[in-house]
């Protein structure tokens, strides 16, 4: 009976939404070789390499992952959470930075950024606390929700400072519990409430903000303000993927990363660097590959056997989704410049390794959805 | 769970989803198809650049193919805006520039993409020892650029000229076909400017691909430069160092043309400037003393100042004279050194007059009484008339900048100018040359040469062999009156009583009329003048006084007389340009004029007189 359940699982494996991972990460690879290629001939960084590696090593946590059934993450849901809210903690102590952001940890032979990992941690938690009631969202289970999963790790991860993963946390905490449903009548008051307090609260934030990261806010309102730092960056953007035109310059022949008009063309413009290449055409196709994987989480969602699962699921979707639509709209020149990879694309170990597992996560609730047991 | 409104929530997360993918195309087409050539065109103007390499200007040589003006390689260091963390100290140690200007320098240059440039103008010397020590300063280059070489320094720098960076207006002018660009060096002066087309040549492109550090990657495709057309003056440069070293540190001017077919065979204002000080930009402090110099070093005398021509001008009276029958062989005035007109009382240089005197010995002498007879038997109207047909009162075209008409009084000039009527002792006083009439050297070599050719007037060029050498102006004066005047111009200098006499030389036949222009009115004694109030000294001439070959003007602001201070240089310039022909012509005929030279030389003697 066993063994018979156990055939099934792997029957109901989802390959689709694999493929349509390793489709991704194989752009990403030939993308990031051209974009690091050198103008002149000498030796091209290995970062096409390095990443190589990484999608490895995101495969075999992605494998570790499906093999746990996720009810079992359930029981450490929360003490995995304060362990998470404890390393956010010790990074801001102990953490090494770049550009005056401390947002990385070393282990010595390994460097990555927690926050990338406790993302899950986090959609892991807090789907365990909105899976442990019934019926819509009250205001007491609003407000719990708030001071235990929404504020801690914002203070945290904005203390580092982050502003874009800050964001991006909140605008997660946002969409779940809308996913989970609140009370209409509450829904509406908080709304109300929203409208007043969010501009008072944003030009707080604004006023503690260091300075690049108001002049991110800056220039995405005015380019043409600084025409040679982040205004600059939007505008060669701009210029890299509108040069690509509807069938791009090919691959290997763009230019504007190579040259080094356009920054971090290997990790959060890539994107541009792909646009270039491959014109119109092949950015509808990557944009078909994102929607079609967005459309498999959520029916991940929907499908998933129970609560707990659901909230997973979409919790684990619209974090991708938020990362796309962050990056691309960057890029296209319609959202502010925050650092934010494109997922499986953009070159970063920890980002690709913890983007493994949530594939993983999804998987692993798409093959359980039967209740079927082993 | 309310699994209703979980349903619904998907449903709705959906279109979002989907919105975003619609707003994201939409977008995307916007940028890659409605704009895409437009910012396509934008890629390639990030990484391709085209870099004007200059073209070598054109050589300018004498009229005997003597290199005048050359040209020369010089290195400029500039610095990569890519390198920012400079040693600016040991910076500008290396380049002994200060390190607030150097880092000011360097702040303003890293918000481009172009290298900036931090020293210009260094030559191979200075090279090598940046050079040694590049390796310090990553970012660092060094490029070769070109420029003139002057290589008789200031020597005839009027005539040359200078060259400079252009002005907004000629880089927008529509005959500019990007051949000049903001840093391309133009003439700005003298020949440099007058021929500059010819002279400048097209420059050549290199269009190379750069990164966004303005770092060259590869030159994508290279158009040579084609040098300027080399320029061949009318000018001997001989004649020009013997006038030039004969001024002495005076100021002064000197016209030497050829009365054949006009041209300019030496061409001298001093003081003057070096024309390399100009080229690599000037420094504001050799400009700001150029300018404020009492002096006017950049004024070019030759044209750009009138001057009343004193006896000089005698000449013409003589020409009209003759040829309106006012001076003929019955003609004479019994000179006491006084004319009265009036309360007025005009005089003779000659305190003690000359007796009687008759043509040709009133020119050879230079009576101002017997001139003051011409004119008032001519009439101011004459004068005018014949003063104009020998081209005074209007440029005489040679297009360097700027040059002056000067002023040919009459009747209805003045009324114009003075809103007055003419006066009989006016007309006296225009007849020696003075008063309201002022003529420039150029036009006074330009009279000279007129008289040379018997009335003929070539246009004025500085280029060798011009092209068009029928006469502009062939005046219809009787040869027999031409003959008359060039021989009494020939007494001046051959007959001992002659004003100019002191430069009589047996080997060549000089014509010449000696002036002395008064700066202040009434006649004091020249040597007790101070320097800014002393006459002017004048002398024209042409020789071979036969078959002339050169006329000139010399004019020495300040000078005295024109016998004692001008006539000598004009000796000079004759000898200089006649004797390198008489050379050639006698090469093999022993030479034993020079003993017979020398002894006229000793009779020189300090003769006082105009």
């Amino acid at each position: 009976m066993i063994q018979t359940n156990k055939k099934r699982l792997y029957e109901q494996f989802d390959w689709f939404i694999l493929l349509l991972l390793l489709l991704l990460c194989g752009i990403g690879i030939l993308t990031i070789y051209s974009a690091t290629r050198p103008a002149i001939e000498s030796v091209h960084p290995n970062f096409y390499i390095k990443q190589a590696v990484w999608v490895g090593c995101g495969l075999i946590a992605l494998i570790f992952v499906v093999f746990i059934d996720y009810s079992f993450l359930r029981t450490i849901a929360y003490p995995s959470y304060i362990i998470g809210l404890a390393i956010l903690l010790f990074v801001l102590v102990a953490g090494q930075g770049k550009m005056g952001a401390r947002r990385w940890l070393n282990l010595g032979f390994i460097s990555f950024q927690p926050t990338e990992f406790f993302r899950l941690i986090f959609i892991v938690a807090l789907a365990k606390y909105l899976s442990s009631f019934k019926g819509l969202m009250t205001m007491r289970n609003f407000a719990f929700a708030v001071f235990a999963f929404a504020i801690p790790p914002f203070i945290l991860i904005m203390k580092q400072p982050d502003l874009g993963s800050g964001l991006i946390l909140i605008i997660l905490f946002v969409m779940i519990v809308l996913a989970r449903g609140i009370e209409k009548k509450f829904l509406i008051q908080m709304v109300i409430t929203c409208i007043i307090v969010v501009p008072i609260f944003g030009s707080i934030v604004f006023g503690h903000l260091k300075e690049y990261q108001r002049n991110r806010i800056i220039a995405f309102i005015d380019s043409e303000a600084d025409p040679q730092g982040i205004g600059y960056q939007i505008e060669q953007s701009r210029i890299t993927i509108g040069s690509g035109m509807v069938t791009g310059k090919g691959y290997l022949k763009g230019t504007q990363g190579p040259l080094r008009f356009l920054p971090e063309k290997h990790t959060d413009f890539i994107f541009s660097v792909f646009a270039e290449e491959w014109g119109f055409l092949g950015v509808t196709v990557v944009f078909m590959l994102y929607f079609l994987l967005f459309m498999r989480g959520i029916d991940t969602s929907l499908k998933a056997k129970d609560d707990f699962g659901k909230m997973i699921a979409i919790g684990l979707t619209f974090m991708l989704f938020i990362y796309f639509t962050i990056n691309t709209g960057m890029v296209l020149g319609i959202m502010p410049v925050v650092g934010v990879p494109l997922p499986f694309i953009s070159y970063g170990g920890t980002t690709l390794i913890a983007n493994f597992m949530t594939i993983g996560l999804l998987i692993n609730i798409r093959m359980r959805r039967l209740g079927l047991l082993y | 769970m309310n699994k209703h409104y979980f349903e619904r929530f998907i449903k709705f997360s959906i279109y979002f989803i989907g919105l975003i993918f619609s707003l994201y195309t939409i977008r995307l087409y916007y940028l890659q198809i409605l704009h895409g050539s437009e910012l396509n065109l934008a890629s390639n103007m990030n990484r391709v650049k085209v870099l004007s390499v200059p073209a070598p200007r054109g050589i300018i040589y004498d009229r005997n193919k003597i290199a005048l003006v050359k040209n020369k390689s010089y290195f400029s260091v500039s610095l990569l805006p890519v390198s920012t963390n400079i040693d600016i100290k040991g910076l500008s140690e290396l380049l002994s520039i200060d390190q607030t200007v150097l880092a000011a320098k360097i702040k303003n240059g890293l918000n481009f993409l172009n290298p900036i440039i931090l020293k210009d103008g260094l030559f191979f010397e200075d090279i090598a020892k940046i050079e040694a020590k590049r390796s310090d300063f990553p970012g660092l280059i060094i490029e070769t650029n070109i420029t003139r070489d002057y290589i008789h320094d200031n020597l005839m720098a009027h005539v040359i000229g200078y060259l400079g960076k252009p002005i907004q207006s000629q880089l927008d002018d529509p005959l500019n076909d990007n051949n000049i660009t903001k840093d391309t060096l133009i003439g700005k002066w003298g020949v440099e400017r007058l021929y500059n087309s010819t002279l400048m040549g097209t420059a050549g492109k290199r269009i190379v691909e750069v990164d966004a550090f303005g770092k060259v990657l590869r030159v994508l495709k290279f158009e040579l430069p084609i040098k300027g057309r080399d320029l061949i003056l009318s000018i001997d440069i001989n004649a020009q160092i013997a006038a030039e070293n004969d001024f002495k540190g005076r100021s002064g001017a000197l016209v030497a043309i050829n009365p054949n077919n006009g041209e300019i065979l030496s061409l001298v204002s001093l003081p003057s400037f070096r024309p390399a000080d100009f080229t690599l930009g000037i420094n504001p402090k050799i400009w700001s003393k150029l300018n404020s110099d009492k002096s006017f070093p950049l004024l070019n005398r030759a044209l750009q100042s009138a001057f009343p021509p004193g006896s000089i001008f005698k000449t013409i009276d003589s020409i009209a004279g003759i040829e309106e029958g006012v001076i003929n062989s019955s003609f004479s005035v019994f000179c006491n050194g006084e004319r009265h007109l009036g309360n007025h009382s005009y005089g003779c240089w000659r305190k003690g007059g000359h007796g009687t005197v008759a043509f040709p010995r009133g020119l050879e002498e230079s009576c101002d009484l017997f001139y003051y007879e011409v004119g008032n038997r001519l009439g101011i109207d004459r004068i005018e008339k014949y003063a104009k047909l020998f081209g005074l009162g209007e440029k005489t075209g040679l297009q360097l900048s700027g040059e002056s008409a000067g002023i040919v009084p009459g009747k209805q000039w003045k009324r114009k100018a003075l809103h007055d009527s003419w006066y009989l002792g006016e007309t006296l006083i225009t007849a020696i040359g003075q008063g309201y009439l002022t003529i420039t050297p150029i036009q006074a070599a330009n009279m000279a040469a007129m008289i040379a050719s018997n009335g003929k007037s070539y246009p004025l060029t500085l280029l060798k062999g011009p092209e068009n050498i029928k006469p502009k102006r062939d005046l219809s004066i009787h040869a027999e009156t031409f003959r008359k005047v060039k021989e009494a111009m020939l007494e001046v200098v051959h007959s001992p009583r002659g004003t100019a006499h002191s430069i009589y030389t047996p080997d060549i036949a000089i014509a010449g009329k000696t002036g002395t222009a008064q700066v202040v009115k009434g006649r004091t004694d020249t040597n007790k003048q101070a320097r800014e109030t002393k006459d002017h000294a004048w002398f024209i001439a042409f020789a071979p006084a036969e078959t002339p070959e050169i006329a000139l003007s010399v004019f020495i602001e300040h000078g005295g007389h024109g016998g004692s201070a001008a006539a000598p240089i004009a000796l000079d310039v004759i000898k200089a340009y006649l004797k390198p022909k008489a050379d050639e012509k006698q090469e093999a005929a022993p030479k034993n004029a020079s003993d017979l030279k020398d002894q006229q030389d000793n009779k020189e003697d300090e003769d006082d007189s105009d």
